[in-house]
C-alpha cells in the first residue's frame, strides 16, 4: 500500500474509536518513567517516550497466567484457559518489535503454545520509528533492530506534526481503512520521511567493539572467561535483568486452590534464570548454583544459545537489563570484555 | 484453539507397589489407548493442586497393555502427593517427551547397563525391552549399584535377571547388612569383574551426578568409544516442551534434546555432569 499520513491530532479520535472494539496498550507516564498500559484516555499517550520499565511483551506473555482450571470434587477435571482480549498494540519500538518476532518464533516452534498464539493471533501491532536514542545504554544500532521492514501490522515515523503510515499487512490496511483517517502522502511528505530517516542514524552510536555477527563464535570461546566470576561477584541474584528483558521468555508453573479446596488453577508466571532454585531438581542438585554460572547463562542465552536454536540473537539492544540493573552490570560491557580480552 | 500442550489428560492410577521405604511403583491407566513411548523419555504427572513433576517411564513399550509404570522417589511436593494416593486416583499426565535411548542402534550390540539406585528407573524400560527382544542384542550385562540393601529397586526382576543365563547381572551395595551376601562397594567395584568386547559394545548409565564421573572413568577405562555411551540426565522441568527453560544444559534442552544424551555429544558440556 502506498503511504499515507496521518496528522497527529486525528490520533487521539482513531484511539478512541479502536477503544470501541479492542483493548488499546500504549506508551503511557508513570513517575518519571513510561509503561505500556491500557489506554483509558488518548491523551496520555506518550509517543516521545523514552523506553518503558516492561517490554511489551507483558501483553503477549503476561508476567501471571492462567494455564487451565481443574475441579477437586469426585471426578477431577481440568479445562485448558484461553484468556484472550482483541488488542491494539501501539507504539512499540523496532527493539521490542524484535523481540516479539523472537518470541513468536519460540512460541509457534515444535510445540505451538494455546496461550500465547491466541493472544497474538488478536493483537495488532503499531510499531513507531525511533528518530533519536533512548538514552546512552540503547545499543540497538550493534544489534540491528534501530528500524524494522517487518513485523508490525502499521509502522508510524513521526515527521513535523503528522506520522507518515505504512500498513505492512492486510490488517493493519483494514485497520486504517476502518478507523483512522488518513491522507496519501505527497511529494512534500516523503522528503520529509526521507530528511527524517537519514538524519536519525548519524544519532545513534554503536556501542560494541565488534560485529554482532561474531557473538555466537566469540562466546563459544569464552565458556572459561574470568568476566563470569566478576559478574558473579557483583549480581544480587534478584532476576530483575531477565524481568525487563523483551526476549526473556523462561517460565514457572505452579497450582493454586481455593479455601474450600473444591477447585483451583493452574497458572504460570515470569521465572527467571539468576534465581538460586532455578535449575535446583527435587534431589537437591543445583545445576547453577554459582552466580557466576547464572550470569553466564543469561549472557550466552542472549548471544549463542538462543541463536543456536532459532537462528535469531536473544538481545535486540533495548539497554533495560542495563538500566535496571542495581550492581551496574552491564551487557554491552561485558560483551566488550570478552571480545577486547581476546586481542 | 482448545487443546494446550499445557493441559493434562486426566486418567487413574491402577496399582502402587511399595519398593522401598522412599520409592513406590506406580501403575497407570495410559490416557488414550496406549502412552505410545520410547525407553527412555518422561512424562509430566500432575497432581492437581500440588503441582507437576517430570518422571521417566519405567516400564516398556513391549509390556505396555493400556498401562505404564514410573518408579516414583518421595522426595517433592508433587511426589509426596503421589506416595499418598490409594490405587483409582486420579493423575494428570502430558506427554510421552524427549529423546529416549536409540534401540535400533543397538540391535546386534553387546549392551552394558550401569544404574546407580534410582537410575534404574529409566534404564529398566529399556532392559525390559531387550529382555522381550532378547535375540536381537549380544551380550546383555546389568551392573546395579546402591546405597544399600533396602535401597535396592525391582527386587522380583533382579532376581530374574541374575537366575538368567543370558543376562549377567551383578548386584552391589555400598554397606551390607545382616541380610546381605552379596557383593559389597560402590558401583565402579563392579568393572574389574567383567571382560567385553569394547568395540562391539553400547553402554547406557543412570544415577546421581556424582556417580556419573565414576563410572564414565570405568566405561572409558575398558576402551568403550565415548559415541557408545549413553547417559539419563535429571533436570528440573515445568512444561517439558523446550519453553520453560528450566532444563536447559547451555545450548540443549534436556526435555527435547535429552533426557538421553549420546557422550560424544554432552561431553563438551560443562553444565552436563
Amino acid at each position: 500500500m502506498n503511504l499515507k499520513v496521518l496528522d497527529k491530532r486525528a490520533i487521539a479520535p482513531l484511539v478512541e474509536a479502536l477503544m470501541d472494539d479492542y483493548r488499546v496498550v500504549g506508551p503511557q507516564a508513570k513517575g518519571s518513567k513510561f509503561t505500556f498500559e491500557a489506554v483509558t484516555d488518548p491523551a496520555n499517550l506518550r509517543f516521545d517516550y523514552d523506553t518503558t520499565i516492561l517490554p511489551p511483551k507483558k501483553v503477549l506473555l503476561p508476567p501471571q497466567e492462567r494455564l487451565a482450571t481443574f475441579t477437586l470434587q469426585e471426578d477431577l477435571q481440568v479445562k485448558t484457559v484461553l484468556e484472550t482480549e482483541p488488542t491494539v498494540l501501539l507504539g512499540v519500538h523496532t527493539c521490542d518489535l524484535k523481540a516479539i518476532q523472537l518470541l513468536d518464533e519460540v512460541f509457534s516452534k515444535d510445540f505451538p503454545d494455546a496461550q500465547y498464539l491466541a493472544q497474538r493471533e488478536q493483537t495488532i501491532l503499531i510499531s513507531l520509528e525511533c528518530l533519536s536514542p533512548c538514552d546512552e545504554h540503547s545499543f540497538c544500532k550493534d544489534m540491528g533492530t534501530l528500524t524494522a521492514s517487518e513485523g508490525s501490522d502499521i509502522h508510524l515515523t513521526e515527521i513535523d506534526s503528522a506520522y507518515i503510515v505504512d500498513a505492512t499487512t492486510e490488517a493493519g490496511e483494514e485497520l486504517l481503512a476502518r478507523y483512522a483517517t488518513v491522507r496519501d502522502a505527497t511529494e512534500a511528505d516523503m522528503q520529509k520521511l526521507n530528511k527524517e530517516l537519514g538524519a536519525k542514524w548519524p544519532k545513534f552510536n554503536y556501542q560494541l567493539d565488534f560485529e554482532t555477527a561474531k557473538l555466537p563464535s566469540m562466546l563459544e570461546a569464552a565458556f572459561e572467561h574470568p568476566l563470569w566470576n566478576d559478574l558473579g561477584d557483583r549480581c544480587l541474584a534478584c532476576g530483575s535483568c531477565t524481568n525487563v528483558c523483551p526476549t526473556c521468555y523462561c517460565f514457572n508453573v505452579y497450582d493454586e486452590v481455593d479455601m474450600l479446596l473444591t477447585k483451583g488453577t493452574r497458572s504460570r508466571n515470569w521465572d527467571s534464570c539468576q534465581l538460586d532454585e532455578f535449575a535446583r531438581v527435587a534431589g537437591g542438585e543445583n545445576f547453577r548454583e554459582a552466580r557466576a554460572a547464572r550470569q553466564r547463562h543469561r549472557l550466552m542465552r542472549k548471544g549463542k544459545y538462543i541463536y543456536e536454536k532459532f537462528d535469531e540473537l536473544g538481545c535486540v539492544g533495548c539497554g533495560r537489563c542495563i538500566r535496571t540493573c542495581t550492581a551496574k552490570i552491564s551487557i554491552v560491557e561485558s560483551f566488550n570484555t570478552i571480545h577486547n580480552g581476546k586481542k | 484453539m482448545e487443546k494446550s500442550i499445557y493441559t493434562p489428560d486426566m486418567t487413574r492410577v491402577i496399582d502402587i507397589e511399595e519398593l522401598t521405604s522412599l520409592e513406590k511403583l506406580f501403575t497407570i491407566k495410559s490416557p488414550n489407548g496406549e502412552l505410545g513411548h520410547e525407553p527412555g523419555q518422561f512424562v509430566m504427572v500432575s497432581v492437581l493442586g500440588v503441582g507437576e513433576a517430570p518422571i521417566s517411564i519405567s516400564s516398556s513399550p513391549s509390556r505396555s497393555n493400556g498401562h505404564f509404570e514410573l518408579c516414583v522417589r518421595q522426595v517433592g511436593n508433587v511426589t509426596n502427593a503421589l506416595h499418598a494416593m490409594q490405587p483409582g486416583a486420579k493423575v494428570g499426565i502430558r506427554g510421552p517427551f524427549g529423546t529416549g535411548f536409540p534401540i535400533e542402534k543397538m540391535r546386534g550390540k553387546d549392551l552394558l547397563f550401569a544404574p546407580g539406585g534410582l537410575g534404574l528407573a529409566p534404564l529398566r524400560s529399556l532392559i525390559n525391552q531387550v529382555v522381550d527382544e532378547r535375540s536381537s542384542f549380544g551380550r546383555v550385562i546389568i551392573l546395579y549399584g546402591t546405597k544399600g540393601p533396602s535401597d535396592l529397586l525391582f527386587r522380583d526382576e533382579l532376581d530374574e535377571w541374575v537366575a538368567r543365563d543370558d543376562i549377567e547381572c551383578l548386584i552391589t551395595v555400598d554397606r551390607g547388612d545382616e541380610t546381605w551376601d552379596g557383593h559389597v562397594g560402590v558401583i565402579t567395584t563392579l568393572f574389574p569383574e567383567i571382560t567385553i568386547n569394547p568395540r562391539n559394545t553400547i553402554a547406557i548409565t543412570c544415577g546421581p551426578p556424582i556417580m556419573y564421573r565414576f563410572v564414565l572413568m570405568e566405561l572409558l577405562g575398558k576402551g568403550i568409544p565415548e559415541s557408545q555411551i549413553y547417559l539419563s540426565l535429571e533436570r528440573r522441568m515445568k512444561c517439558g516442551v523446550g519453553k520453560c527453560g528450566h532444563c536447559q544444559i547451555e545450548s540443549l534442552y534436556c526435555c527435547q534434546d535429552g533426557p538421553v544424551f549420546n557422550y560424544a555429544k554432552i561431553k563438551g558440556f560443562e553444565e552436563a555432569l
